[in-house]
C-alpha cells in the first residue's frame, strides 16, 4: 500500500503514531515522519490511522505497481 | 442482529459520534435501512474549529464539514430533534411528531452548553454561549465588532475563546472560580503554566473569582460583568464557558439511567435505571457515561474528539453483534486523548489526568514552550500532558494502552474480540467533564 500525508494539513496530532507506530513517528522537532510503502500486513492499522486523524491528512491507497 | 438484513437502524445525533457510528455500521456490513436524526438543519460538521479558526479566520469560515462516505446511503432527518424514546414500542419520536421505528438504536445526542443558573436573573443580550455552528457565527460577529470581551470559565473552551479574541486584538478578561485555569482537568502545575500563557498574551486572568451578575446599559444590552470581589469589568460581549451538559432531555420517562449522561455498560450498551442492559440500544460520544478503566471503572462522560470517533465505532460493533456472544466485542477501553490551542501553543494529553492523585513534572520550560507532566493514581500511570513534546506522548500512550489491555482488551483492530467484562462500575456521581466543543 501507499501512504500519503498532506503536510500542509498535518498538525502533528499524533493519532496516526498512536494507531500505527510501525508506520508513523515523530522526529526530534515533533514533525511527523512516515513509511511511504509499508507492508500490506499493516493495512488495518494504516486505515485506523487515517480514520483517527483529526485533520484528515492521511491517505491510504493501493500500492503503485 | 445480523448484518445484511432488512432491519432498521436509527442513529440519533448527526455529529461526529453519530456519523462515525453510521459509517462503521455500513463498513461492518449492515445493508438495511439506516436513518440519521440531527437537531441542527445542516450536515455533520467538525466542532474543534468552532473555538479556534472559525473565530480567527479573516474570511468566511470553511472546511469544517465532516466527510460523509459515498456508500453511507442514510436517510437524513436533519433539523428535527428527537423528543421521546419508547423502549417498549421501539420508536423514537421527532419534534414534528414523526415516529421512527427501530430494530437497533444509537444514542449520540452530544451535549449542550451549560447556561446561566436559572435561579439568578437572566443575562442580558450580549451574553453568549458556544456549542454549535450558529453560536460560533454569532460569537465571531461579536468579536469582529470589538470588545471588551469577558469569558466566564477558563476550561478548554473558555481558554480557547479568550486566546482567539486576544489574537484578534480584543481586550479580554478571563474569569475562573478555581485557583488555576483547567485545574480540575489537568491539575495545578499544568494549570499554572496555562495561566502564564494567558497573562503573557495579555489576557486579564481573574482566578478564584466568580461572576455575581451583569450590568446593562441604557439600551438594555450588556455593559459589564459584576464579580464576587465587588469589582466590575466593562464588557461588550460575555461568553459563558461553564462546561457541557449531556443532551438527555428527550430520554425523560424512557426508563433509561441518564443522570449526568446516558449510563452504559463497558460495551456501550445503555442501562435502565435499575442497572439492567437494554437490548439493541447503544450510546456514544459526549452523551455516553461509560466506565473508565483508568478511573477504576467510574462512569464518566468525555467530551473529546477522539472519544466520539472511537465510541461511535465501538457502539456500532456492539449493536451489530446483538445478542450473539460469538460476535460480541470486548469492553470499550480506548486511551482518551485531547488537544487544546492557546496563544500559538498546543497542549496535548493522553489518558485521564483528571483521575490522578499525583503529578510528576518531567520538564517545565515556559520560555521554551516545553512541558511534560505524567499523571498517576495509586502509583500507576493514568495520563500525560505535553507542550512541544508530542514525540514523548506516544510512549505514554503505549504504556497506557498496555495497561488497559492487561485485563480488558480494547477495541482498535477493527475486528470483534471477546473478553471478560471488567468489574461493575460504581455508581458515583459524574466526574469531571471536559467542555464542549471538544478541545
Amino acid at each position: 500500500m501507499q501512504i500519503t500525508v498532506d503536510m500542509n494539513l498535518c498538525e502533528s496530532h499524533g493519532q496516526c503514531v498512536f494507531a500505527a507506530p510501525e508506520i508513523f513517528s515523530f522526529d526530534d522537532d515533533d514533525r511527523l515522519v512516515h513509511e511511504t510503502t509499508p507492508s500490506d500486513a499493516l493495512l488495518d492499522r494504516a486505515e485506523r490511522a487515517a480514520a483517527l486523524c483529526p485533520v484528515r491528512a492521511v491517505t491510504v491507497s493501493p500500492a503503485v505497481p | 442482529m445480523r448484518a445484511g438484513d432488512r432491519r432498521a437502524l436509527v442513529v440519533v445525533g448527526a455529529s461526529l459520534a453519530g456519523l462515525r457510528a453510521a459509517r462503521a455500521l455500513r463498513e461492518r456490513g449492515f445493508t438495511g435501512t439506516l436513518t440519521i436524526v440531527g437537531d441542527e438543519p445542516r450536515p455533520p460538521y467538525d466542532r474543534p474549529p468552532l473555538s479556534k479558526r472559525v473565530l480567527t479566520a479573516p474570511g468566511p469560515p470553511s472546511g469544517t464539514e465532516l466527510p460523509v462516505p459515498p456508500g453511507l446511503e442514510a436517510r437524513w432527518r436533519l433539523g428535527q430533534a428527537a423528543v421521546r424514546l419508547d423502549l417498549a414500542a421501539r420508536t423514537v419520536t421527532l419534534a414534528d411528531g414523526a415516529r421512527l421505528p427501530y430494530d437497533g438504536l444509537v444514542v449520540a445526542t452530544g451535549s449542550a452548553a451549560r447556561g446561566w443558573p436559572a435561579t439568578k436573573p437572566p443575562p442580558p443580550a450580549g451574553v453568549l454561549t458556544l456549542r454549535g455552528w450558529d453560536d460560533a457565527l454569532v460569537l465571531r460577529a461579536a468579536l469582529a465588532a470589538g470588545g471588551p470581551l469577558v469569558v466566564i470559565g477558563a476550561g478548554f473552551l473558555g481558554g480557547e475563546i479568550a486566546a482567539a479574541a486576544r489574537g484578534r486584538g480584543l481586550d479580554v478578561t478571563l474569569v475562573e472560580a478555581a485557583s488555576q485555569p483547567l485545574e480540575r482537568a489537568v491539575g495545578t502545575t499544568a494549570g499554572a503554566y496555562v495561566a502564564a500563557l494567558h497573562r503573557e498574551a495579555g489576557v486579564a486572568l481573574r482566578t478564584g473569582t466568580t461572576v455575581e451578575g451583569f450590568l446593562t446599559g441604557a439600551d438594555g444590552r450588556l455593559a459589564g460583568v459584576r464579580l464576587d470581589d465587588g469589582t466590575a469589568v466593562r464588557a461588550g460581549t460575555a461568553v459563558l464557558a461553564l462546561g457541557g451538559v449531556p443532551s438527555t432531555g428527550w430520554l425523560a420517562g424512557s426508563g433509561l439511567a441518564h443522570d449526568g449522561g446516558v449510563h452504559c455498560d463497558p460495551r456501550l450498551r445503555v442501562l435502565r435505571a435499575d442497572g439492567s442492559v437494554v437490548p439493541d440500544v447503544v450510546a456514544a460520544g459526549d452523551v455516553a457515561r461509560v466506565p473508565q478503566p483508568l478511573a477504576d471503572g467510574e462512569r464518566l462522560t468525555l467530551g473529546h474528539w477522539t472519544n466520539a470517533v472511537e465510541q461511535g465505532e465501538a457502539a456500532a460493533a456492539t449493536l451489530l453483534a446483538g445478542r450473539d456472544p460469538a460476535r460480541a466485542p470486548g469492553p470499550f477501553a480506548a486511551v482518551p486523548s485531547f488537544w487544546s490551542d492557546l496563544h500559538g501553543v498546543r497542549i496535548r494529553s493522553v489518558g485521564l489526568p483528571a483521575a490522578a492523585d499525583e503529578t510528576r513534572v518531567v520538564e517545565h520550560d515556559l520560555a521554551g514552550r516545553r512541558l511534560e507532566i505524567s499523571y498517576h493514581r495509586a502509583g500507576r500511570l493514568v495520563g500525560a500532558l505535553t507542550v512541544g513534546r508530542t514525540g514523548r506522548l506516544a510512549a505514554y500512550r503505549s504504556a497506557l494502552r498496555e495497561r488497559l489491555s492487561d485485563g480488558c482488551l480494547p477495541f482498535g483492530s477493527g475486528r470483534d474480540r471477546r473478553a471478560e467484562d471488567p468489574p461493575p462500575a460504581s455508581a458515583r456521581p459524574p466526574g469531571r467533564r471536559e467542555e464542549a466543543p471538544r478541545a
